[in-house]
């Protein structure tokens, strides 16, 4: 019990964090209309490829030498720039077309 | 100095992944919403490449950071520059795959960094807290699940894997999945970094366990499951950000987790459907059994000439079109526009009716016809389009099929009972355009089509419009 105490009051700024972009994520798209779904989808899809810049700090770490995970780590930050440049640029596409006509 | 700018790189990021997502829920600023939030992933991704510091050393191997980082956009931008529009959500569960596998990777090196850190490679460093394992574990388990299950999904999208399932495969998930659980639990509570097997072990069992979660659903509810796995791997993201103490990625992830747990749930309601029974009740499995049985109650059906259809058309003062994923396939939205100016020139009020899931995606057909040019104010939703059945003289169905069915409303047994449904039989005269006979996504018959007022026009939506288009041209 101590512990999980100690815990929180060590992290207490992430988990507030996180409680809070709980509730943001779910107030920011709560109106969405169903038209928007699949953009809106993908737009998050790219979003979480944020998730790249873990993969680049483990790879700007990785002592000369180590091949193999320094392989692991371009595999992880070729994956991931896929994920990020790949969702923004399909979104792109996806919402160009609702363009109003003039 | 250059920590301090990159906390507020990070503020900035974060701040444009919540100012993106609220655009990207408005159609107005949609696409801006989305330039706002890449501006901000690039602003934070280029502060770590040059800013980011550990004890006060910098990151080094820059070659093969932007080896990696121009290959990646190289491809990228090919693949989403170059898919067809039909093809799209296919690539964007690919995308959320990358995601997964990126986070699982993470957890790899970093589970073999502080292995090599607890045998004594690097004595003045602190062991590894429970903590940092307990992150580890997560960001390996969930991205895993979400890398195997989005490709399996991709594979759905694309027809080239098909439904699997076997007796007892419920049970064997669950097994598996609190085995993983269990494991991974004994590794963080005894602060054991180095049993690689284990380690292994769990990320295979994780793989196998997104296998099994995804093959038994049927590819109609893919568009749930991708955006299901999409906030999967956004808490994976978020253990990243858990393990670097790193803001963006925790704010992202978690933004992403909650907002995709959310849309989730809305797409579930759009098809009036629980989301435990997309998961669970196995559309698929049921649909081919419900398919078999009324299989046999088919009973006869018109057919209607390219030139009655023409006729009939043109002559009406109101024609409600119902698209479907067979116009998708056929890439027929720009003649399906030819054919709406045609008949309006004709004086023919012409709309178009837009079902929630129409397509292969909730919103999919909006996008395609918005690609065709046609007027946003033409598209009319479900609710609106079901009071404007009663004063429709015809109703042109292109490639749909589960989406009118009656029997979601008439018949309980039907794995659809229950979707809210176009209600076409309202109109005077129903033409579908179908390729065959055969059965819709889901499998099942659909009675519409041996109504009277029903007659059917068969060949590929694009081929039939363009005979349509030609016909009413020369009346």
């Amino acid at each position: 019990m101590e512990a999980i105490l100690n815990w929180a009051q060590a992290h207490i700024d992430i988990i507030y964090i996180v409680v809070l972009s709980i509730f943001l994520g779910i107030e920011v798209i709560g109106r969405v209309p169903s038209v928007l779904h699949t953009p809106l989808m993908s737009g998050a899809n790219a979003i979480h490829g944020v998730v790249i810049i873990g993969a680049i700090i483990v790879m700007g770490k990785v002592e000369p030498g180590h091949y193999v995970t320094l392989i692991i780590g371009f595999l992880a930050v070729v994956l991931g720039t896929l994920n990020v440049v790949g969702g923004f640029v399909v979104t792109d596409r996806m919402l160009e077309m609702f363009k109003k006509k003039k | 100095m250059e920590l301090s700018i990159l906390t507020i790189c990070y503020l900035i990021g974060s701040l444009t992944f919540i100012i993106g997502l609220k655009m990207l829920s408005h159609p107005e600023s949609a696409r801006k919403g989305n330039m706002v939030a890449a501006v901000g992933m690039f602003i934070a991704i280029f502060g770590t490449i040059f800013l980011y510091q550990e004890n006060g050393v910098g990151l080094h191997n820059y070659g093969w950071i932007f080896g990696a980082l121009v290959l990646g956009t190289v491809v990228g931008t090919l693949a989403a520059k170059r898919v067809k529009m039909t093809a799209m959500p296919e690539l964007v569960s690919l995308f959320n795959g990358m995601g997964g596998a990126c986070a699982a990777l993470i957890s790899v090196i970093e589970f073999g960094h502080i292995a090599a850190l607890y045998s004594g490679e690097h004595p003045d460093q602190a062991a590894p807290t429970q903590g940092t394992l307990l992150t580890i574990f997560l960001g390996l388990i969930i991205g895993a699940v979400s890398f195997a299950g989005s490709i399996i999904a991709w594979g759905k999208l694309n027809g080239k894997i098909k439904d699997f399932s076997f007796k007892g495969q419920q049970v064997f998930n669950l097994v598996l999945f609190f085995a993983t659980l269990a494991v991974a639990g004994y590794l963080v509570v005894a602060i054991d970094s180095s049993n690689y097997l284990l380690f292994y072990g769990i990320l295979v069992a994780a793989l196998i366990y997104g296998v099994l979660f995804v093959l038994p659903i049927g590819g109609a509810d893919m568009p749930v499951v991708i955006s299901l796995l999409n906030s999967f791997t956004g808490v994976a993201a978020a253990c990243g950000g858990f393990l670097y103490n790193n803001s963006v990625m925790l704010t992202g992830g978690i933004l992403v987790g909650a907002a995709g747990t959310l849309l989730t749930v809305l797409m579930c309601k759009a098809m009036n459907r629980s989301l435990t029974n997309v998961l669970i009740g196995s559309f698929g499995g049921n649909a081919a059994a419900g398919g078999a049985s009324a299989a046999g109650s088919q009973g006869a059906y018109k057919e209607i000439s390219i030139s009655d259809a023409a006729v009939c058309m043109s002559y009406a003062n109101k024609v409600i079109i119902v698209p479907g994923y067979g116009l998708a396939v056929a890439q027929a939205q720009h003649v399906c526009h030819e054919l709406e100016k045609l008949l309006e020139d004709k004086g023919v009020d012409v709309k178009y009716a837009i079902h929630p899931v129409a397509g292969r995606m909730p919103g999919h057909m909006n996008v395609l016809l918005a690609e065709a040019d046609v007027s946003y104010d033409k598209l009319i939703e479900m609710e609106e389009a079901n009071d404007e059945f009663k004063s429709t003289d015809v109703v042109l169905i292109l490639g749909a099929n589960d989406v009118v069915n009656p029997a979601a409303k008439t018949d309980p047994a039907s794995p659809i009972y229950g979707m809210p449904i176009l209600e076409v039989e309202q109109a005077k005269t129903v033409i579908v355009n179908k390729r065959s006979m055969k059965p819709g996504y889901a499998g099942i018959e659909n009675e519409l089509f041996f109504q009277p007022k029903t007659s059917m026009l068969f060949g590929d939506a694009k081929a039939a419009l363009q005979k349509l288009v030609a016909e009413i041209k020369s009346l």
